[in-house]
Formats: C-alpha cells, sequence, structure tokens
C-alpha cells in the first residue's frame, strides 16, 4: 500500500475554482472521509488525484512521486490508483468477470487463465462467486457496485478511491457495500472516500475532512471533528446533515 | 357488487375483453370498406383496362419473372461486396473524425471533407462520375469494369453516412464509461476498442439496417453505367414486349427483401425503445 499527500491542490473549470488549494495527507493504510455539501469540490478532488482531470496548480504525491508532473503519461498512475464511482459505471456488455479481468488483460498484458484464480478468489471474497458470469444488468444496485469494487482491486492498486459510492443505493443494499469498505480497511487499503454516510465515516474513518468552497476548512479525527467541530461552517454543516 | 365473477373474470377483466372486441370489429369493418371501394371504383376509371393491361399484365409477369430474378443477383452480388467495405470504411472515417492526438489532425480534416463531399453530391452523380470517370483514365481490364467503379461509388457515398451514424453512436455511451475505462488505467485506444466501441455498434444496429436497406435499392442505379441488373433486365424486357409490367416483377422482387427487412429493422429499433425505457 502507498501513502497519498496533496499539496496546494487548484483545480479550475473556466471561472469557478472548484478545488481551491487543497493540503491533505492520507497515510499508508489509512481511511479517509471527505464530507460536505454536494458541490463542495470532493467528487473533482477524487477526480484528481487519479488524473481523470488534469489540475491547474499544486502537486500530488502518491509514495513521494509527483503524479501531477505535467507531461507525465497518467495511464501508469491510473492503474496504480483504483478508483469506484457513484453510478457503478460497469461496462455493459461484459460479464462481471470480463469487467474485471478487462484492465489486468490489457494494462498488465496478462492472458486470462493466469489471471482467473486470483480473479474468481477477489469475487468469491466479496460473497459475489455465484455472479461471475451475470451481465451488469442482471445484478442489484449492490451487487453491480461490489463488482465494480472487485474490478478495480483487480489491477491490485496502491489506494482506492470511493466517490459516494453508496448514493445510487437503495438504502437496504447501502450496508454491503459498506462491509466491502470494512474488509478492505483490515487488510491495510488506503482509502479516501467521498461520502454523505455521517454514521459510517464516524465509525470507521480514521480522519474526516470537511470540505467547502473547495478548501478543506476542518480535518481531524472522527470523534473530534463530529462530537466537539470548532468551526462554525462545519458546525452548520453538521447540524444540517445529522438532523 | 364489484368483485362478483361471472365465468372466473372480474367486472374490469370483463370490461377490457369487450372493449377489445369492440375495436377489433371496428378495424375490420373499416378494412373491408376501404378494400371495397378501391376494388369497386379504381376499374370503373376510364383507363383502367389500358392500366391493368399495360402495368399488371400477367403472361407478360410470368415470361420475365424468371429472368429477372436471374438478373437480381447481380444486385445481391454487387451489394453482397459493397456492404462490408462500407461497415469497415464507414468506421474508418467516424474514428478518423474522433481522432484526438494533434498528429492525426489531417486525418479528422480529411474525415470530416469526406463525409461533406458524399454526403452533399446525389448517388447517381457520384456513380457517374467515378463510374464514368476513372474507366475513361484508359485502364486495362479487367480494371475498367463498371462493377469496380459503380460498387466504389456506392462504397464512398454510403461510408460517408455511415460513419456519421456510428459517430452518433459513439456520442451515445455515456462518459462516465470513458471515465471508469480510463480510471483503470487504459488508454485511449483501448477504452474506444474494448468499451466505447462495442456499445456504440450496439446502439446504432438499428439504424444502420435502414442504410442496408436504402443500398439493397440503390444497387439499381448501377444499371445507368452497364451493369445488367433487374432494372436495367427489366427495361429490356420493356423494349422488347412493349409493356411496362417487367418494371412492376422488379418492384414485387425488392418488396419480397426490403420488407422483411425493413420490419426486423422496426422491430430492433422498437426493442431498443423498450431496453431503454
Amino acid at each position: 500500500m502507498a501513502k497519498l499527500e496533496l499539496r496546494e491542490v487548484v483545480k479550475r473549470f473556466g471561472n469557478t475554482t472548484v478545488c481551491n488549494g487543497i493540503n491533505l495527507d492520507v497515510a499508508e493504510g489509512q481511511m479517509v472521509c471527505l464530507i460536505g455539501a454536494s458541490g463542495a469540490g470532493k467528487s473533482t478532488l477524487l477526480r484528481c488525484i487519479n488524473l481523470l482531470e488534469p489540475i491547474d496548480d499544486g502537486e500530488i504525491f502518491l509514495d513521494g512521486e509527483d503524479i501531477a508532473e505535467p507531461g507525465l503519461n497518467p495511464q501508469g498512475v491510473r492503474a496504480r490508483i483504483g478508483m469506484v464511482f457513484q453510478s457503478f459505471n460497469l461496462f455493459p456488455h461484459m460479464t462481471a468477470l470480463e469487467n474485471a479481468m478487462l484492465a489486468p488483460r490489457r494494462v498488465h498484458g496478462k492472458a486470462r487463465v493466469d489471471l482467473q484464480p486470483d480473479i474468481e478468489a477477489l469475487f468469491e471474497r466479496f460473497g459475489l462467486a455465484d455472479r461471475m458470469g451475470n451481465y451488469p444488468d442482471q445484478l442489484s444496485g449492490g451487487q453491480q457496485q461490489r463488482v465494480a469494487i472487485v474490478r478495480a482491486l483487480a489491477m491490485r492498486p496502491e489506494v482506492m478511491l470511493f466517490d459516494e459510492i453508496t448514493s445510487a443505493l437503495d438504502p437496504q443494499l447501502v450496508g454491503e457495500v459498506l462491509d466491502v469498505l470494512l474488509m478492505l480497511k483490515k487488510q491495510g487499503m488506503t482509502m479516501v472516500l467521498a461520502t454523505h454516510e455521517m454514521g459510517f465515516a464516524r465509525e470507521a474513518a480514521d480522519k474526516v475532512c470537511f470540505l467547502k468552497d473547495g478548501r478543506i476548512v476542518e480535518e481531524g479525527a472522527p470523534d473530534q471533528l463530529f462530537g466537539t467541530p470548532k468551526h462554525p461552517e462545519t458546525q452548520a454543516f453538521l447540524a444540517r446533515a445529522l438532523k | 357488487m364489484a368483485h362478483e365473477k361471472v365465468a372466473g373474470l372480474t367486472r374490469r377483466a370483463r370490461y377490457e375483453a369487450q372493449q377489445r372486441r369492440r375495436s377489433l370489429i371496428i378495424a375490420a369493418t373499416s378494412t373491408v370498406i376501404v378494400l371495397a371501394a378501391i376494388i369497386i371504383f379504381v376499374p370503373m376509371a376510364p383507363g383502367w383496362a389500358k392500366v391493368q393491361q399495360s402495368f399488371f399484365n400477367g403472361d407478360v409477369l410470368a415470361r420475365s419473372f424468371p429472368k429477372l430474378l436471374e438478373a437480381f443477383t447481380v444486385n445481391m452480388m454487387i451489394f453482397a461486396w459493397s456492404a462490408p467495405a462500407i461497415a469497415i470504411l464507414g468506421l474508418l472515417i467516424a474514428l478518423a473524425r474522433d481522432a484526438r492526438s494533434p498528429a492525426l489532425f489531417p486525418l479528422r480534416i480529411f474525415g470530416a471533407a469526406f463525409t461533406d463531399i458524399f454526403r452533399g453530391v446525389p448517388v447517381i452523380l457520384t456513380v457517374y462520375l467515378i463510374g464514368f470517370g476513372i474507366p475513361g483514365l484508359g485502364l486495362p481490364r479487367p480494371w475498367n469494369s463498371p462493377y469496380i467503379w459503380g460498387s466504389l461509388a456506392l462504397i464512398l457515398t454510403y461510408s460517408a453516412y455511415v460513419a456519421e451514424i456510428f459517430r452518433s453512436g459513439i456520442d451515445s455511451v455515456h462518459h462516465s464509461q470513458r471515465s471508469a475505462a480510463l480510471s483503470l488505467g487504459l488508454s485511449e485506444r483501448q477504452v474506444m476498442r474494448d468499451v466505447v466501441l462495442p456499445q456504440a455498434i450496439r446502439n446504432v444496429v438499428p439504424s444502420q439496417m435502414n442504410m442496408l436497406i436504402a443500398l439493397q435499392k440503390d444497387v439499381s442505379l448501377l444499371s445507368f453505367i452497364g451493369p445488367v441488373e433487374i432494372f436495367r433486365q427489366a427495361g429490356v424486357f420493356k423494349s422488347l414486349l412493349a409493356n411496362f409490367t417487367p418494371y412492376v416483377g422488379a418492384a414485387i422482387i425488392f418488396l419480397i427483401v426490403t420488407i422483411p427487412a425493413t420490419r426486423y429493422a422496426d422491430y430492433l429499433m422498437a426493442r431498443q425503445m423498450r431496453d431503454r425505457s
């Protein structure tokens, strides 16, 4: 696993500054939760870390190496960082197993037969052994999201990013996906989550960051941030979110 | 009582069955009336006897039909080698127009110019210009064959349309699919080949079916530069027998092929609508 450090990251879309000088440290094996209202910049920040969006200023270090260096080939970086999206984004024309095998085959150039045992083991570990042959539209939302996590894990990433992965799920399906996150945490995965699941963030996170208008307004241990928030903005947000 | 059942049917079920019966009877009656009107009134027109003699002559149809069918195999042949070429060239043009790399900028320009030109010129004109123009260079046999250059004219024209349909298919794949694929470390090319194109092609199958049907008919335009296909063959019979019935025969043969194909395309289109809703 790897550690992640963000220094003064700035991202603009036209005249709108979405990330306005973000500093963030994620230690090896740590789970960091980003909370804040929609539009605070949580998702954009995750997309910047994965280089899906080029940043306008600042540095992003993955294990000490600046991955936001202009001119760096983003493919190699993305292969080391897994990302899971709110809307699953499974490839609808492939079975769950094919979804998970595509990137290791293409990026690492591995053969199906060599991959199969490892990836089947992943499916088994997350309770999806009997779903490998199904197409995404034959799976429930919770199953699709777990397949999306398996697909990202199949690349053996050093860091995992989760972008509001339970927001599109029916309430009764949220639990099975959050359980997967707890399993990953136990295995020592370095993780950054953008989430609206305050209860989960408080229970499971090592660190919680409150974002507003593209800045980290306050960060701290979950008990501190949820129990005794210092900043008035944080207090106001939590008062609304926990009501 | 609202829930009383007669013959195992609820009141609602009985009402709906009655409604269905009523619409069926109305549809059947109106169809019979329209058909009867056509059968009774059209033959009352003053020129009907002549029209029947020169367009719907059973003897002429029977005499010309086998030869027409034979000539139709020429249409089938030209169709059979043009369609795959159109699919490949159309896809390449679509990809060229979507190329992002600056080194491929000339390709993009070429793709845009290609579609503009060949969509802007009537098919028959392209057939004439290429079909007469290129053999005019004095090429040796078999390179002066109108089959080759006529087919090329069809391929170029249809590729332009097919490319635009492929492009709309590529656009129809949600950008989140691209994000997901890129986030796994795939290259732009791999994203296009493994994730976007398979979905794009599936999305445009019904529209491309319609292009195939149009192509099947436009093969007849090659008759103007030489090949004796069904339209030309019908023309030969018309002159020989001084009767237009062979054209009706040709139309019948086209319909035998195009109606099932059109129905199938409509079925695919309807299924797609249902899947998306």
